[in-house]
């Protein structure tokens, strides 16, 4: 488990295969995970993801694909198998916003690099720019109870972004907000993608998110979950809203709608 | 629920320009719609009002019943043992010797049960912190907790008196153990009512026990504490008050010692007046922490309402 010292070049913004030389940010090798309880969650799970990749994984509830996540961030001890990742710079956006209600926004931003010992003033001013990116600037002294569904999560990811993340794991983020507002949240994290350049890792019951967000999307099989498909997204980005009626767009969804009905036989 | 004040400008603005959408703001209207109505919370000050007017009368008509007819009726007993209200008042309010020696009374009282409450929330705090730590600490040690609560004070009388002496220190252990037991058990529940969720956000980052327990777990525990805090504070009233019942010696006779002074002369008006202050003394802790629960934790937690 011990993280290696991979450092991807900062400020990339290629996209996609370009940067195939780099070392991978994000390593999974055999990875297989059995709960206590006896449930087998994943089996021999191997991939990697590079920076500027946004690599989407999608499969039937219960293959494992959050435990995959909790592995990578080292919430998790995976059962057999290594992860490598640099921790240092991990970002994670979990299925609940999960912000700290006696916190306002502002101060909610701060919590990951107030834990890392960012100092005062540093982590004010990260914060100030986190919350202006996710498009919450003047909502800074409100409280989470203030906030609409779409907000807490925006407040959640402005949070992971304080630390400059290398590594990003969202998991099923979206998943409890409206269509429209699970689109804007879409764009948003494009548009972050193509700003920090970071190496994604996302997790969806959404064949239509998966699609348009990734680089590459892996479809994993019900418990225990192993890959069974690996798909590359041929569409570059900054990507229009208008690209969900392409029908490239359609083919390639019907494409991993069906190695997904594969996967739950 | 106020997503969609904005989305159907935004939905026309894809289109256009897409990539602005992450610098797009919400508008404060979005924010607005969460506040309460005006019209309901003017029906809300009606009731808050009206309500509590009616039940005083009932309660009072109540009591005159009981003098004049009810106690004879009911329980085939004399009415002056309850005494008419205004009789009370009378009795124990405006004749000046009555009120200076209840009004004393109170003031040792009170004295009294806020150094037990002050003793309660330090000793029972940290107790419930130090449960918290580890799942074996409260495992056995919770057993003596309802053990103390189920100890009958009365029966350990004469112990608590050769330990403690006749004076204020044996009512203090009086009022903290009558008083002890909600403030650990809704100060435990708060410290493990975290979601898990928040506990791996901290466990991501690497923090220590303390970083959790200070940032996490007491700030998360604020409402379940202050909820302890409100029970424990009549309790501890209650726990002064009995102790003056049996600990008498010293210089500072508390309402309790006043009450049985009187009711050892059959003048029970004053006996009354002295139970009304004593539950006046209740009333206005209890009151007190609400008020100040509101100011610590209202601003954010569902359940205590912002006051206005």
């Amino acid at each position: 488990m011990e993280p290696t010292t991979t450092t991807p070049t900062r400020n990339t913004r290629l996209i996609a295969m370009s940067d195939s030389v780099s070392a991978p940010a994000l390593s999974f090798s055999g990875v297989s995970m059995v709960f206590p309880d006896g449930t087998h969650a994943l089996s021999e799970t191997s991939f990697d993801v590079r920076a500027g990749e946004f690599v989407t994984v999608v499969g039937p509830s219960g293959c494992g694909k959050s435990t995959l996540l909790r592995i990578a961030s080292g919430l998790n001890k995976a059962t057999t198998g290594t992860v490598s990742v640099d921790r240092s710079h991990l970002g994670y956006v979990f299925q609940d916003p999960t912000l700290l209600q006696w916190r306002n926004v502002q101060r909610n931003v701060e919590l990951m690099a107030e834990l890392e010992g960012v100092p005062k003033d540093e982590r004010r001013v990260r914060a100030t720019e986190a919350i202006e990116l996710v498009g919450l600037k003047g909502f800074e002294n409100k409280y989470p109870k203030q906030l609409s569904g779409g907000m807490r999560m925006r407040a959640s990811l402005a949070r992971s972004l304080v630390l400059d993340p290398k590594v990003f794991l969202f998991d099923e983020p979206f998943g409890a907000v409206d269509e429209i507002t699970r689109e804007r949240l879409n764009d948003e994290v494009i548009s972050l993608f193509q700003r920090n350049g970071f190496a994604g890792l996302f997790i969806t019951h959404s064949i239509s998110e998966a699609v348009f967000l990734s680089t590459r999307i892996i479809v994993m099989s019900a418990r225990p979950g192993r890959i069974v498909g690996d798909f590359t997204v041929p569409f570059s980005y900054p990507r229009s809203p208008d690209l969900r009626f392409d029908a490239a767009f359609a083919e390639l969804s019907g494409e991993i709608s069906h190695a997904l009905r594969g996967a739950h036989s | 629920m106020s997503d969609g004040v904005g989305t159907s400008m935004t939905s026309a603005e894809h289109a256009t320009d897409h990539l602005d959408v992450a610098l797009e703001h919400y508008s404060v209207a979005d924010i607005e719609a969460v506040q309460p109505h005006a019209a309901s919370a003017r029906t809300a000050e009606w009731s808050r009002l009206v309500g509590p007017l009616v039940i005083f009368v009932l309660f009072v008509a109540a009591w005159h019943y009981m003098h004049t007819d009810g106690m004879r009726r009911f329980f085939d007993k004399p009415g002056f043992l309850l005494p008419a209200p205004e009789t009370v008042l009378h009795d124990s309010f405006l004749k000046p010797l009555a009120r200076a020696s209840l009004l004393n009374g109170l003031k040792w009282t009170t004295l009294v049960a806020l150094l037990g409450l002050a003793m309660t929330i330090v000793i029972g705090v940290s107790i419930a912190v130090t449960m918290s730590q580890a799942k074996w600490v409260e495992r056995s040690t919770y057993p003596y907790l309802v053990a103390l609560q189920a100890i009958p004070i009365l029966s350990v009388v004469p112990i608590i008196n050769s330990v403690f002496g006749g004076g204020i220190n044996s009512r203090l252990f009086v009022c903290v153990v009558i008083s002890i037991f909600p403030i650990v058990t809704n100060t435990l529940f708060g410290l493990t009512s975290a979601d898990a969720g928040q506990h791996d956000l901290f466990t991501l980052r690497g923090a220590s026990r303390w970083t959790r327990l200070v940032k996490l777990q007491l700030p998360s525990a604020m409402p379940a504490i202050f909820t302890g805090f409100r029970i424990s504070a009549g309790l501890s009233v209650i726990g002064a008050v009995v102790g003056e019942q049996f600990f008498r010696k010293g210089s500072k006779p508390g309402i309790g010692i006043v009450m049985e002074q009187y009711r050892q002369k059959n003048l029970y008006a004053q006996t009354y007046g002295g139970l009304l202050l004593a539950a006046l003394l209740g009333i206005v802790v209890f009151l007190v922490f609400g008020r100040v629960s509101k100011l610590v934790v209202g601003h954010w937690h569902e359940s205590s309402r912002k006051p206005d």
